[in-house]
This record gives C-alpha cells, structure tokens and sequence, in this order.
C-alpha cells in the first residue's frame, strides 16, 4: 500500500490560514512582553480554563498522538492505562494538594522551588537535566515531523525542519509563555477537530465498536489471548501473560500509575509550568482538574484509530494493511496510513495540520520551559546574577532562540545516530524515576534536608540504572535494552514492564534514601523560610471561589467518578 | 485578558469551517473523492462543524467584549 499522497490547493490553504493565525497570536501579544515575567511567566494572569487545555494540549505533541496509537494498534485498549490511571490520579493529585506549594511559594519554575526548599545543588542537578532533557524532547520531535513529511509529502527533511521550527521561533520569541499558551489552546481544538472525522469514518467502517471488538477478538485468539485482550483495560492485566504488552495489574498500578504517572504530571516544568502561569491560586489548582476533563476523552481520538488500522489490516478484504517494518508491523505509520485512507483532499489538509498543531503545541512546551529555567535557574543564579530585568527579558528571548537552534541540531543527529537518542532517554528516565519521592517527602515531611533530597536523587537514578543494567526484556538483543553490568538477573516479558519496574525500584530508592539521610543531617532551611513549602507549615488556604461548585475539591470529585465510570465500562 | 483568544480561535474555525463547507459542496458531484470516505461528504460535514464551533467561539468573545465596555 503506496503511503505517499498529493494535496490539492485546499489542503495547503488549510495549512496557510493555520499558520497564519499561529503567528497572529504571537504578533497581537508582542507589545505586552515588557518584563521578564511578561516573557517567561506569562505574567500569572491567565485564566483557569485556558491554562487547563493547554496544560494538556502541551502534552498532546506529535510523538504522542503518533506513539499512542502505534499502542492502540500494538496493545490495544490496555494502552488507556497511560490516562485513566497514568494520568488522571496524578493531575487530581497535583490540583489539590500540590498546586498550593507550587503557587504560593510564587517559585517562577519547578527547579526555583527546590531551591527554595532544599538547597543550591539539587536545584542545580534538576535545572541541567531538565534544560537539557527539554530540548532534546523537542529535537527528537522535530526529526519526527520532517521524517514524516518526507515520507508522506515528499517534502525535503531540512526544508521541514526550518519551516516548523521557523514557526515555532517566531510566535514564542515574540509572545513567549503566554503566545504558546494561547496557541496551545487553539492547537488543542484543531487537534481534535482534525482527528474526529478518522475516529468516525473508521468505527462505521469497521461496523461500530462491535465491529471492532469482534474482529479485535480474532486477533486476540489467533495470538493466543482471551477475546477480549485487545478491547478490555483490567481484565486482561491480571497476568503478565494474558496481554501483548507483558504487564500485570501491580506494575500498572505502581510503576506506570503512581511512580511514572506521578513523576511525570507532578514535578515536570513543561506540565507544572501552565498552571503556574494561572491568574490566581484557585485557578492554578483548577488548571490540572480542568485539563483532567478532556484527558480522558483524548484515547477516544487517538488509541481507538490505532486499534482499527490493527483490525483493518487482520481483515484481508479491508484493502487496508499496516506496512512491515522488519519482523513486525511498523506501528508508528498508524496515523498517517489512516488519514491517506480515509481522508479525500479538504479533510486530508485538515488532518495533517492537526498533526503539525500537534507537533507545535508539544515543541513550543518545551522551548518555553527551556528558556525559563536557562534564564532563572541557570543564567540568573550561575552565570549573571544582579542585573536589571530588561537584561533578563533579553536572555529569555536569546534563550528562545538558542533553544531552538540546538533543537534542530539534536533533530539532525537524531537522524545520524539512533542509538545516541536511545541512549539519552535512557539516561533521563534514570533521572526522572526518582523525582517524585523527592517532592512528596519535600513537601509533606518538613524534617527532609536539602543533603536528603540531593542525595536521595542520585540514589534513585543509581538504582534505576543498577536494575536496568542487571535486568533484561525478553528477547532482547542490545545492550541498551538493559543487562549491560555483565549478569542478568531478571528476564522481564516486555520492555514496558521493565520499564514500570526500574521506576519502583529508583522510587523506593530515592524514598529510602532520602529519609535516612535527612534524619542523620541537620535541617539546613529556618522555620520561617519552610513556610508556605512544607505542608505542615502552610496555613490551610480558603478557596476563594463563592459557590461549592466552582471549588477545585467538587471538580476533582467530578473527575474521580469519570474516570471510575470509563474504567468500568471497558473493565 | 489584553487579548481574548476566543476570538483568533473563533475566526480561524469560521475561515476554516466555511472553506471546507463550499469546498464540500461543490464536490458533491465527485463520487470518485468521496469513495475513501465511505461515500460520506466528510468535508461538508467537517467544515458545518467547524463553523458553528467558530461561530460559538465568536459569540462568546464578542459577549464578553460587550459586558466588558458597558
């Protein structure tokens, strides 16, 4: 099946009128980035329901729509555990009890918060990661755009790189948080409306969700599952053996529900950074739980396609087949093959800018975060202190563009090196495992010490590569898959539950770790400065919203029984 | 809100509704384009969506304009 496709006039007049209106935003927001925080804050005055879409718009970047449905096709409805459980708990979570810290401490980033809470060095650690993890996340995105663009347009690999990344520069540099909100915003609708129509004309065409189910059974059965492996999220959990992806309901639960979840939705600036940009700590706290509410929905639109490409290409009459890409199906084709096979020119132009929105809202997420924490935690506190704010503002701008520049070089050796890139996230995943036992300690246990929580992180990231590196996937035949000490010890049945594993293991670490040490060190922040960062030393805040239903505890009681409901119904 | 981005969003999904609503309209005669669709006119159908997201949008903005200068 030929994946290439031509666009008529209208598909790029999509394309067009969309660009146009990306850099209009930037354009309009120009003349009020007068200070820094203007520039990399957004100013704190934006409200709830702006910052909540784009809290997950942010997310919702290229590699994860094309990643989830590559699991929607490869796993199956399972892969909704990355937001029922893998997301939902942990935004209710950061909304009510974590957002409080967050924004009342005024902390301009997450890394300023740790400074404020611990000490200089583990602010330092987890603003160089971060800096560095941010821009290659949005490198590795870039490369995946244009390889796409290529591929499907046949349109040149730099000409697609400098045309997206061009964009992106200009409606940043010019609106810096606040541009890329807005934008995140306007992104989010587009994303949704362009792959709606996929979602509906696959389901008629399979025959409905029954259609869908029935033929998703044979294939379960042909692999030797239940029925229901691919259309059902717990039942199938039960054994790691009983569905494709090789996990069971505890690693879900712990490693991907609490530890990744968690460490990801609570402590990552790129996330963390639109609800601080909210106008007041109600709608700080709101942002997560208002993003929460469309989360949930978001499988619908890109897992679902993924689990129809699958049943279409099972179906040897569908004229529909995912192409080979060594000894399996290459899953990553699943959204562009379904929009060149549903999509007639006019929708086909709608759909591919949604992608590119998608690619946008996720790579200006990671520019803007960048260039906060260079120019604030880096810059500020390391290289320039002292200096007025207009020199600030121009860092950040600077910082906006340097970013982007090093982005593209990450997206050029992305395309060199592949095992570089492998290697690199696997670093950060060490890094990051351990994250979240540092905040929970920080900000529920006041005897944590800033030695404590530095050196809590190192064992947790030491731990996650200690059982990466004695641990194995089945059938694994590099060493960047794991079992580089030499010995293995444990052979896991897929790479994702070694993955869940090695996050319990660098949580429990850095959990362990950190109370020990806090408790033989002595307490190096005073009474006065813990106050509003330590959960025993803040006042209870008031909500200020009047009635009962705008309080961020009925939004979040709201979401709970969503999610439960949705579980559920595809139990 | 120096600017209300309820009304970008709102313009934009109108240009963009409108377009692919005539687009659709006057390809309706071309059963060859619409066959991948399942025989359904998917950019007329996309494009009414659009406009009336778009149209919704605007109201909105233009509400909370009036509310605001009163």
């Amino acid at each position: 099946m030929d994946i290439s496709f031509s666009l008529g006039w209208v598909d790029y007049l999509i394309m067009i009128i969309y660009f146009v209106f990306v850099l209009g935003i930037g354009f309009a927001l120009k003349r009020y980035m007068k200070s820094s925080a203007d520039f990399l804050t957004g100013g704190k005055s934006i409200p709830a329901w702006i910052t909540g879409l784009a809290f997950i718009s942010t997310n919702l970047g290229a590699l994860e729509v094309m990643g989830m449905a590559a699991s929607g096709a490869k796993y199956g409805m399972i892969t909704t555990h990355f937001y029922w459980i893998g997301a939902i708990p942990a935004m209710i979570f950061l909304g009510l009890f974590m957002m409080p810290f967050y924004y009342g401490s005024k902390a301009r980033s997450v890394p300023e918060y740790l400074k404020m809470r611990f000490d200089e060095k583990t602010r330092g650690f987890n603003a160089v990661s971060f800096a560095i993890m941010t821009i290659f996340a949005s490198g590795i995105s870039m490369y995946a755009l244009a390889m796409l663009m290529e591929t499907l347009l046949g349109w040149n690999f730099t000409f697609s790189i400098f045309i997206s990344a061009l964009i992106v520069l200009v409606y940043t540099y010019l609106g810096g948080l606040k541009s890329a909100i807005y934008n995140e915003v306007l992104q989010f609708f587009l994303i949704v409306i362009g792959f709606l129509p996929l979602v509906f004309l696959g389901l008629i065409s399979i025959g409905g969700w029954e259609g869908l189910t029935s033929q998703l059974a044979e294939v379960a059965t042909s692999h030797g599952y239940a029925a229901g492996a691919y259309t059902e999220t717990w039942s199938p959990v039960a054994n790691s053996s009983d569905n494709p992806m090789g996990v069971d309901w505890f690693g879900i639960f712990m490693g991907l529900g609490f530890v990744l979840s968690f460490g990801y939705w609570c402590t990552n600036f790129l996330v963390v950074q639109r609800a601080m940009a909210a106008g007041s700590m109600s709608a700080a706290r709101k942002t997560p739980l208002i993003g929460a509410l469309p989360k949930m929905f978001i499988p619908f639109l890109v897992i679902v396609p993924g689990m129809i490409a699958m049943a279409l290409t099972s179906d040897p009459d569908s004229g529909f087949a995912l192409p080979i890409k060594g000894n399996s199906y290459d899953y990553d084709k699943v959204i562009p093959m379904m929009l060149g096979y549903y999509f007639p020119t006019g929708v086909l132009g709608l759909g591919l800018t949604a992608l590119m929105a998608s690619f946008m809202s996720g790579m200006a997420g990671n520019v803007t975060a960048f260039n906060t924490v260079w120019t604030y935690d880096i810059y500020q506190s390391y290289i320039n202190p002292d200096k007025s704010d207009k020199h600030y503002l121009r860092v950040g701008q600077m910082a906006t563009v340097f970013g982007i520049l090093v982005s593209i070089g990450a997206a050029y050796m992305a395309a060199l090196f592949n095992n570089v890139m492998d290697f690199l996230q696997l670093i950060f995943a060490f890094i990051n495992a351990p994250l979240f036992a540092t905040f929970l300690l920080g900000m529920f246990w006041r005897r944590t010490t800033g030695h404590g929580a530095f050196f809590g992180l190192l064992s947790g990231t030491a731990a996650a590569a200690i059982h990466h590196g004695l641990t194995q996937p089945y059938g694994a035949v590099t060493l960047i898959k794991g079992g580089w000490l030499g010995t293995v010890v444990h052979t896991y049945p897929s790479e994702m539950a070694q993955n869940f594993w090695t996050a319990i293991f660098a949580f429990f670490a850095c959990l362990a770790m950190t109370i020990i040490i806090s408790l033989l060190t002595k307490q190096n922040k005073t009474k006065d400065e813990l106050k509003g960062l330590v959960y025993s030393l803040t006042p209870r805040i008031k909500d200020e919203s009047k009635r009962w239903y705008q309080r961020p505890e009925f939004l979040a009681v709201i979401v709970g029984i969503i999610a439960v409901v949705l579980s559920i119904i595809f139990w | 809100m120096e600017v209300d981005i309820r009304l970008p969003i709102g313009l934009m999904f109108t240009l963009l509704g409108l377009l692919l609503l005539i687009f659709g309209i006057t390809t309706e005669a071309d059963p060859e384009l619409y066959k991948r669709s399942l025989e359904i006119n998917v950019n007329f159908w996309s494009g009414l969506i659009m406009l009336v997201f778009g149209g919704l949008m605007l109201v909105f903005a233009l509400r909370a304009k009036k509310s605001k200068t009163k």
